[in-house]
């Protein structure tokens, strides 16, 4: 396969105009650390975007940076950290789920993969922070949306319309994001032996009550441990986390105990990158949405019928499904979201000729699939970009 | 209306009036379609009302099918649509058309589920923002984006314009806190986009649908998150002698890693107006009033109320006052919450704009309008969402000096030229409707607002939805399609390519 490697916006315009041109379709990477993800794409040529580097404005007291799509995450983390901030919903790192070494991973696969973290459930995806994008349309047609600033409605919101779309419908070349402070200090509240139905009552209950619980998360039996355990996280300034502890705890009877800021930020990173499941790369890993109070039902229908392993995330919204070998069953994963309240599955980690045969995404109605088609045409007429990455 | 130029009106369709208001009868019965010229006059503008237009046609819906029917006949029939809420938008965005039918979802006035478990409300898009909270009020809970109409807007329409508020740093905007709709496009096809569940699947449709003013489709239901209220509030009122030492401040909180519920300033012209109006005892000898409230655990506002008392005297404030309960709390707020009346007391008309500005560029932008300010002969008031950059100047004017209003105008759009160019944008929450409409080449290429039209392509090829609003030009669709392709070599040849 051959590559191309822009160093420059301008480039990228220039590489993609020829592809459209030609009508030569192209695999669009950064470092390539979830190329994994998604259905397969053949191409012939690459465009390789991890030279498109260098954070071009950060103002930690305006609370924004700018950077080029293929800044690597770890340079940004660097940046942020120095300043005392951080992207506030926490993007998980899955690399490790593919094999690949932790840490690793740019600005723009963040973006177009829309990764959150356990803070989605508080403060939003990757979608809800970022401010202004540049990108290349399919078309090679450079534009931008948003700008530099947190509230502003000029016009569509393109920088969401092309978030989580995995490079299918333009290439980001500059991403501007909302940063925020890192919190002074985490806690985490954990309660012992609950079913997977009684962890979701509970983390409801977290949810609901004044705590502002920033993390709610359940590790049945057999995961991280030999019984299982249901993980409330408390973050912000030590006063406030202490008060906040003492009345969450007293919400709970039964066995408890709390974790201190170390423990705690180990345990939620582990949560966060799916770690459980980074062990066994042959088996399928799904991931799926669906109604908080429903994710009990969901996995106990899968489990039910399969050997499949599961711990559930966002107040039991978010669920990590690993199947027991290399068979994806869809269709049971599919009829367990539906027939608990809707939601999607993701198939996040199979054999690439296991993803060129099922969906990887969620299907969808025809309308709205007939729509979702029309959108990426506008952006991308010729389908030169990922193609097929997202749907056949 | 000063010089806005809005689509060619279609005489077929107005030569077909009658059979329409037939037609649309037909689809909604009893009293959903109002024809007459003197009942139509009710929904003749919205919050802008400097511009005002009669309908074709205004038809009140109750059902979602009927909203789809409509939307069928209309675009089978090559019929436009405006939809409209509460019609509480600033920016012209429910601003009828002569030739369009006006369709006011008002009736879809219900809350349809409240799920306290997973946090979130199902509710008809005619319900108000504050509707929302009212119905989940009694269990503690609350729907965080509170635009100053939250009273009468509608939740379908803060969908339509992202709405905002004074609580958006810390809470977000309607696209931060909406996690699904249904909606139905032009032709004619119900939609869902989320739900009960987090980041819908596929494209982010819902995140394209939110703030697209009415171009893209209708809503017609609306899940939301709801929060749990904050167990106390508490807010310092802090005067500063200078907007750059009130500036200052701000940065200084932000970087102390502290992010208030609400933080607003006034200027001088704004803080002696709210002062006559309310009687709060706001100080009058200060240049630049902060308005900065925290909320959460009762442990950890007083802790950042130290804190944040030590940051604004650092910053060399003159006067400093800490709500001591919730009567002055809300003291506090009366005046920044009357501002804009307040302003009306002292002015026949005022004219309320709405640019957001990187918050460092604030004392520029205040030294610089002021200049604007005499070079027009119109007094300016300013408020500021000091943590977000949103400024809202308030041009003092009366419309009945012949050209005031054309100047007010003009002096409106230099504002917001001067915001895009020290890095802000037209809007921050009000949106572009047809009042900043042929202001977007300020902001934008015509590649960007090419790329956006395609867009809109996508949902409404035939341009029959709110057409004339947000664009300044209408290029069809297929004009837009087209590519202009040059064949040539692979690209930068000199570059390493493996």
């Amino acid at each position: 396969m051959d590559a191309l490697h822009p160093k420059t916006p301008s480039h990228v315009a220039e590489a993609v105009r020829w592809a459209a041109a030609e009508k030569t379709p192209l695999e669009v990477i950064g470092q390539g650390t979830k190329r994994a993800f998604g259905r397969p794409v053949q191409t012939t040529y690459t465009l390789d975007c991890s030279g498109l580097t260098g954070i071009t404005l950060f103002e930690p007291d305006e609370l924004v940076l700018s950077a080029r799509a293929g800044t690597p995450l770890a340079t940004i983390r660097e940046a942020l950290e120095e300043a005392n901030q951080e992207f506030q919903f926490e993007p998980a790192d899955l690399g490790p789920l593919f094999g690949k070494r932790p840490g690793r991973g740019t600005l723009g696969g963040m973006l177009s993969t829309n990764i959150s973290g356990p803070r989605r459930l508080k403060s939003g995806s990757a979608r809800d922070h970022v401010l202004g994008v540049n990108a290349v349309s399919g078309r090679g047609e450079t534009f931008k949306s948003g700008g530099r600033v947190v509230k502003n409605v000029t016009g569509y919101d393109l920088s969401k319309g092309l978030t989580g779309a995995f490079g299918t419908l333009a290439v980001l070349t500059d991403i501007t994001m909302k940063v925020l402070p890192k919190s002074e200090t985490e806690a985490t509240l954990v309660l012992h032996g609950l079913s997977d139905e009684e962890a979701c009552a509970a983390m409801a209950k977290a949810m609901g009550s004044s705590g502002e619980v920033s993390g709610a998360a359940h590790l049945p039996a057999g995961i991280e441990g030999k019984t299982a355990r249901t993980v409330l996280r408390l973050d912000g300034f030590e006063t406030s986390v202490s008060a906040r502890m003492n009345v969450l705890s007293a919400l709970f009877g039964g066995e408890q105990d709390r974790l201190d800021a170390a423990t705690s930020r180990n345990l939620w990173a582990t949560i966060r990158d799916a770690l459980p499941f980074a062990e066994n790369k042959n088996r399928v890993l799904w991931r799926i949405s669906c109604t908080p109070g429903e994710g009990y039902a969901v996995a106990r229908d899968i489990t039910s019928l399969s050997d499949a392993r599961v711990f559930f995330d966002w107040q039991g919204g978010l669920l990590w499904l690993e199947m027991p070998d290399r068979e994806p069953q869809e269709g049971l994963v599919r009829s367990a979201i539906a027939a608990n309240g809707g939601g999607h599955a993701t198939l996040i980690r199979a054999e690439a000729a296991t993803r060129a045969a099922v969906e990887v995404f969620q299907p969808q109605p025809v309308p709205l699939a007939a729509l979702t088609q029309r959108y990426r045409e506008n952006f991308d007429p010729h389908g030169v970009l990922n193609p097929g990455r997202m749907n056949a | 209306m000063s010089g806005l130029v809005m689509p060619k009106l279609d005489d077929a369709v107005l030569g077909r009036r009658q059979q329409i208001v037939a037609d649309l009868s037909a689809i909604v019965p009893g009293e959903g379609v109002v024809a007459a010229d003197n009942e139509m006059r009710v929904f003749e503008s919205d919050g802008l009302t400097a511009y005002r237009q009669l309908p074709l046609v205004v038809v009140l819906p109750e059902t979602v099918q009927q909203v789809a029917d409509v939307m069928r006949y209309c675009g089978e029939n090559g019929i436009k649509v405006v939809p409209r809420g509460s019609g509480t938008s600033l920016s012209g965005g429910a601003l009828p058309l002569g030739d369009a039918v006006l369709l006011v979802m008002s009736r879809f006035n219900q809350v349809l589920e409240i799920d306290y478990p997973n946090r979130c409300v199902v509710v008809q898009p005619g319900v108000t923002n504050l509707g929302i909270t009212h119905a989940v009020a009694g269990e503690g809970f609350y729907y965080a984006p509170d635009p100053s109409s939250q009273i009468a807007c509608s939740i379908g329409g803060n969908v339509a314009e992202n709405a905002g508020g004074v609580h958006c740093l810390k809470y977000g905007l309607t696209a931060n806190n909406v996690l699904g709709v249904e909606f139905v496009t032009i032709d004619g096809e119900i939609m869902r986009l989320g739900g009960k569940y987090l980041d819908a699947d596929g494209y982010d449709l819902l995140g394209v649908l939110t703030g697209s003013e009415g171009l893209l489709g209708v809503v017609t239901e609306v899940t939301v998150r709801i929060l749990q209220k904050p167990q106390s509030a508490r807010a310092l009122l802090v005067g500063f002698p200078s907007s750059e030492q009130a500036g200052a401040c701000v940065a200084d909180i932000i970087s102390a890693g502290i992010i208030p519920g609400g933080m607003e300033m006034m200027d001088k012209p704004a803080i002696h107006a709210a002062e006559a109006f309310v009687k709060v005892g706001y100080p009058l000898d200060v240049e630049a009033l902060l308005i900065v409230e925290l909320d959460g655990p009762e442990a950890e506002v007083d802790y950042l109320i130290g804190r944040v008392e030590a940051l604004a005297k650092a910053a060399g404030s003159t006067t400093l006052r800490v709500s001591q309960n919730e009567e002055e709390r809300l003291a506090f707020w009366a005046g920044r919450k009357a501002a804009f009346p307040a302003v009306g007391r002292i002015s026949p008309d005022y004219y309320c704009m709405d640019g957001t500005i990187p918050r460092k560029q604030l004392p520029t932008v205040l030294a610089r309008m002021r200049k604007l300010s005499q070079k027009h002969g119109l007094q300016v008031a300013n408020v500021f969402h000091a943590g977000d950059g949103n400024l809202h100047p308030l041009i003092l004017y009366d419309a009945n000096v012949p050209g005031e209003l054309e100047r007010t105008e003009k002096f409106g759009a230099e504002i917001l030229k001067l915001c895009v160019e020290v890095g802000g944008v037209l809007t921050g929450e009000h949106g572009v409707g047809v009042e900043k409409r042929d202001l977007m080449g300020e902001m934008f290429t015509e590649d960007d607002l090419a790329q956006q039209q395609r867009v809109k392509c996508a949902f409404d090829p035939d341009h029959l939805l709110n057409p004339g609003k947000v664009f300044p030009q209408l290029h069809r669709c297929a004009e837009l399609g087209r590519m202009h392709v040059h064949k040539g070599q692979v690209p930068f040849p000199d570059l390493p390519r493996f």
